[in-house]
C-alpha cells in the first residue's frame, strides 16, 4: 500500500484511508478526508517531518505519522 | 447595574481570532486567571454603543472542540458547562475565509452545542485574491445564522458585527441540527436524566469527553463510563465518524455558497508569496542560516540593548532607596521598606526590559508565521533529544525568564514531551544569571582578545556558558527520554500558516500582558522571598545581632561613618540566621571552593539567583562611594584573600566552579512554583530541583578539583 510518507517532493495521490485510529481523528480533523488530494512539498532537513498541501493550505507533519495516511492514484 | 453579556471568541489558530479582539477590544484588556487552571484568560470590554457593552473571552485557538492538548482542554471546559463563571451568553466563530471549509468544522460543532452563535468571515480579501468568491448571505442562509464579513486586522466590518451580536443576543436563539450522527435515543434520554435537560450533542460532548471536564465528580464519570459501556459506544469512531458527515455536509455548503474562480477560467495556481519564502527558510542550509541570524539579532538585543533600560531602572530604584534612607528615621520598619521591599520590586522590574525585547521577538515570529517553519526544521533534531519541535518556543524564551517559557508548553500536545521541556529549560542560561556571570567572569578572565583579535575572551566565556547551559538541557532530556515512561505517542500534526505582515498592534499588546503577568505572577514570589531574606539576614538568633555591633564598636574604636557602617553590617550578617546557615552548610560545600560566605549567598540565591550580586556586596560589607557598583564589588571580591593558601579567594578555579554551579543550579521558587502549577503535583519540582542541584554539585566539583 502506498502512503503520504512515500511520495517524492511535487508528486501527488489521493487519501484512501488510514491506519492508526488514534491518528486519524486529528488528520480527519485538519482536512485530511478520504478521497481529499495531497501534494508533498517540502521535506524538513534530513527528510523528516514533512509539509503537505491538503484542502487548499499547507500541512506538516512526521514521516511515521505521513506513513498512516493510506494513498492512491485514482 | 446590569449584569452585561459575555461573549467568547473561538476559531482555528490563524483565523485572526486576536486581531479580531484587538480591534474590537482596543486598551480595555485584562489579563486574569481562570478558576482551578493557571492559563492566562484575556478579557475586554467591547463597546456596542454608549452604554452597551459586551465583556468579550478569548479562547485559545482549536481545529475542532474535541481537545488534543491541554491549552484546548479549556474550551469543553467553559463552552460545555453552563455553570461555568466564564461560560458566555454567545459565541462568535471566527473563520478564515480563505480556508472555509476546514474553519466551519469547528463552527458547526459549537453551534450544535446549543450556544447562540454568531460568525465572523475573516480574510475575505486573501480569499478573493486566490480566486474564492464567496455569497455570505446564501452561507448565512444555509447555515441558518447570522453572517458578519470583516476585515480584523483594518477594523472594517465590524457595525455589520455588532448588528449580528445584538440580533442573535435578543434572539437568544441558537439554531442547531440536532446530532451529526444519530445515536439511540434512550442513550440521549439517560444522560438527560442523570446530568439535565440540555441538547443531545452537549450530551455526547460530555459522554465522550467527562475525563477532561473538571465539572464531573469522580462518581459522575463513573456513571458516564457505565453509560457508555451499556450502549456499546465507542467514542473514537464515533468522533471519526461525525467528522467526517459534517465535512461532508459543509463541502455541499461550501460549494452551493463559493464560487471558484480559477475553476472557471482553468486559471493555472498562482505561486504566492508563501511558496517562495518556504524555498528559504525550508532549505535544508539557508533555513538553518537564517534562524542562526535571526537568533543573533536577538541575543543581541536582549544583551546589548537591553542593559540601557535596565541601567536606567537600577539607578531609579537605588535613587528612591537611597532617598527613602534619607527622609525616613533609622528603623526596622525603614530597613524593610528599602532593603527588603523595593529592593525586592526592583528585582522584579530589572527583567522587564530584557522579557519585553524576547516577547517582541517571539511575538514577531508568531505574528509573521515563521514560527512554525522553526519547529518544522528543528523537530527532528529536538526529537532526538526527547524533546519536541515545538520546544524550540519554550527554550529560546528562558533565555529571558523559565517561568513564561515553562508556560509556554502548554501547547505542546504530547504529555511527556511537555514534561520534559518543563524540566530542562531552566538550565539555559536565564537574564538572572547574567549579572552574576558578568561579575565572576570580569573577575577571573583576563580582558584580552583571542582567535586572531576577532573575539573577546570575556565575551567567548560567557558565550561558551550559555551554549553549555544549552547543551546540558538536551543532555538531560535525552537521559530523561529513558527514564520516563510515554503512555501517548507524541505527534507533530500542525499547520503551516501562510506568511503575514505582523501587526505591530497586536505584537505591543503580547508584550504589555506579558510583562504584566511577569510582573504579577513572579513578582508577587519575587517580593515574598526578599522579604524573607531581608529578615534572615538582619535578624540573629537571642542578642548575637547588638553583641556583634557592640564588638565591631568596641574592637575598632578609632573607625566612624561609612567604614564603621560596613564593618558592623559585615559582622551582623555573620551573626544572623543567613550567617549561621552558611556556617552550618560550609561543610558541604568545601570541596566546591566555597568558604561559609558564599554559603550565604547560595542560600539566599537558592529562592531566586538575581540576588547573588546583592549578598556578595552585602557580605563583603560595601556601602558609600557608588559610582560603578559592580566594579566595587569586584574590587572588594579581588582583594579578598583566602586564608589557608594566603593567595587571592577568587582564583581561576574558584571562579569556574562559581560560573558552573550557578549555570546549572535551581535556584528560582518561582520556576519551582510554576513547575508546580503546570504539572499539578509536587514530584516534578522535586526532581526538578533534585536533579539540577546534583548536576550543579558534581559539575562545580570536577572544575574546582581539576583546575584547582
Amino acid at each position: 500500500m502506498r502512503t503520504v510518507a512515500d511520495l517524492g517532493i511535487g508528486e501527488h495521490g489521493f487519501i484512501s484511508g488510514f491506519t492508526d485510529e488514534k491518528l486519524s481523528l486529528k488528520l480527519l480533523e485538519m482536512g485530511c478526508l478520504p478521497g481529499t488530494e495531497v501534494i508533498l512539498t517540502h521535506h524538513a532537513p534530513f527528510g523528516d517531518p514533512i509539509a503537505i498541501k491538503v484542502s487548499g493550505y499547507t500541512l506538516s507533519m512526521r514521516r511515521e505519522e505521513a506513513a498512516t495516511i493510506l494513498i492512491n492514484h485514482k | 447595574m446590569a449584569k452585561i453579556p459575555k461573549i467568547a471568541l473561538i476559531g482555528n489558530p490563524n483565523a485572526g481570532k486576536s486581531s479580531l479582539f484587538n480591534t474590537l477590544t482596543g486598551l480595555r484588556q485584562k489579563t486574569g486567571n481562570f478558576p482551578g487552571v493557571t492559563m492566562d484568560k484575556l478579557t475586554g470590554i467591547w463597546e456596542l454603543g454608549p452604554k452597551n457593552q459586551i465583556e468579550i473571552l478569548d479562547l485559545p485557538g482549536i481545529y475542532s472542540i474535541y481537545p488534543k492538548s491541554i491549552d484546548e482542554e479549556l474550551v469543553i471546559n467553559i463552552l460545555g458547562n453552563p455553570a461555568h463563571p466564564d461560560y458566555p451568553d454567545m459565541v462568535i466563530v471566527v473563520a478564515d475565509a480563505s480556508n472555509l471549509k476546514r474553519n466551519l468544522l469547528l463552527f458547526s460543532q459549537v453551534r450544535d452545542l446549543g450556544i447562540p452563535t454568531v460568525l465572523a468571515l475573516n480574510m475575505i480579501d486573501v480569499a478573493e485574491n486566490e480566486g474564492y468568491v464567496i455569497n455570505s448571505i446564501k452561507l448565512a442562509r444555509e447555515l441558518s445564522v447570522e453572517v458578519a464579513e470583516v476585515n480584523a486586522k483594518k477594523g472594517i466590518g465590524v457595525n455589520g458585527l455588532k448588528l449580528a451580536v445584538q440580533k442573535t443576543l435578543e434572539n437568544r436563539f441558537a439554531s442547531n441540527d440536532g446530532l451529526p450522527l444519530p445515536v439511540s435515543e434512550e442513550l440521549i434520554d439517560e444522560i438527560q436524566a442523570a446530568f439535565g435537560e440540555v441538547d443531545p450533542y452537549r450530551c455526547l460532548l460530555w459522554l465522550m469527553e467527562h475525563d477532561r471536564m473538571k465539572m464531573f465528580t469522580k462518581a459522575q464519570c463513573a456513571d458516564l463510563d457505565q453509560i457508555m459501556v451499556k450502549h456499546d459506544f465507542e467514542p473514537k469512531k464515533y468522533k471519526s465518524a461525525e467528522t467526517v458527515k459534517r465535512y461532508e455536509f459543509l463541502t455541499e455548503v461550501v460549494d452551493r455558497c463559493v464560487i471558484n474562480l480559477n475553476r472557471q477560467w482553468d486559471a493555472p495556481p498562482v505561486k504566492t508569496w508563501t511558496d517562495r519564502l518556504d524555498k528559504l527558510f525550508l532549505h535544508p542550509v539557508g533555513g538553518y542560516l537564517f534562524f542562526l541570524a535571526i537568533l543573533f539579532v536577538m541575543f543581541q538585543a536582549v544583551f546589548t540593548w537591553a542593559t540601557y533600560p535596565m541601567d536606567a531602572i537600577d539607578a531609579g530604584v537605588a535613587f528612591l532607596n537611597d532617598w527613602l534612607k534619607d527622609i525616613l528615621p533609622e528603623s526596622t520598619l525603614r530597613g524593610l521598606l528599602t532593603d527588603g521591599l523595593i529592593a525586592g520590586i526592583g528585582g522584579v522590574l530589572i527583567f522587564i526590559p530584557q522579557i519585553a525585547f524576547l516577547f517582541f521577538f517571539i511575538s514577531m515570529l508568531e505574528e509573521t508565521g515563521y514560527m512554525s517553519r522553526v519547529m518544522f526544521i528543528m523537530d527532528k533534531l529536538m526529537r532526538r533529544f526527547g524533546l519536541n519541535g515545538k520546544s524550540v518556543v519554550p527554550l529560546l524564551s528562558s533565555v529571558a525568564c523559565a517561568v513564561p517559557a515553562i508556560m509556554s508548553t502548554r501547547s505542546i500536545g504530547s504529555r511527556k514531551d511537555r514534561l520534559i521541556t518543563i524540566l530542562v529549560t531552566p538550565l539555559m542560561s536565564c537574564s538572572a544569571r547574567l549579572p552574576i556571570y558578568t561579575v565572576l567572569i570580569a573577575l577571573v578572565v583576563p580582558e584580552k582578545n583571542t582567535l586572531f583579535g576577532l573575539f573577546n575572551l570575556q565575551g567567548l566565556v560567557l558565550f561558551i556558558l550559555y551554549l553549555l547551559g544549552f547543551f546540558m538541557a538536551l543532555f538531560s532530556a535525552y537521559i530523561m527520554k529513558l527514564i520516563l515512561k510515554a503512555k501517548e505517542k507524541s505527534y507533530f500534526i500542525m499547520e503551516l500558516p501562510t506568511y503575514k505582515a505582523p501587526r505591530f498592534k497586536h505584537v505591543s499588546y503580547t508584550i504589555l500582558n506579558n510583562v504584566k503577568a511577569f510582573v504579577f505572577e513572579a513578582g508577587k514570589v519575587i517580593v515574598a522571598i526578599s522579604i524573607i531574606l531581608w529578615v534572615l539576614a538582619s535578624y540573629g538568633p537571642g542578642n548575637s545581632m547588638e553583641d556583634a555591633s557592640n564588638r565591631i564598636k568596641i574592637q575598632n574604636p578609632n573607625l566612624s561613618g561609612v567604614e564603621l557602617t560596613n564593618k558592623i553590617a559585615g559582622e551582623k550578617l555573620e551573626n544572623s540566621y543567613a550567617g549561621h546557615f552558611g556556617k552550618f552548610i560550609e561543610p558541604a560545600i568545601r570541596p566546591l571552593g566555597y568558604d561559609w560566605k558564599i554559603g550565604i549567598a547560595l542560600i539566599t540565591s537558592f529562592a531566586a539567583r538575581e540576588v547573588f550580586v546583592g549578598t556578595m556586596s552585602t557580605i563583603y560589607s560595601l556601602g558609600g562611594e557608588i559610582d560603578n557598583e559592580n566594579a566595587t564589588i569586584k574590587n572588594r571580591m579581588r582583594a579578598e584573600v583566602n586564608p589557608q593558601t594566603g593567595k587571592p579567594m577568587y582564583d581561576l578555579a574558584l571562579g569556574f566552579s562559581l560560573l558552573i554551579f550557578y549555570a546549572f543550579a535551581m535556584q528560582c521558587m518561582s520556576t519551582l512554583a510554576t513547575t508546580y502549577r503546570e504539572t499539578k503535583s509536587w514530584k516534578y519540582p522535586l526532581i526538578q530541583f533534585g536533579y539540577m542541584t546534583a548536576l550543579a554539585y558534581l559539575s562545580a566539583f570536577l572544575v574546582y578539583q581539576t583546575l584547582s
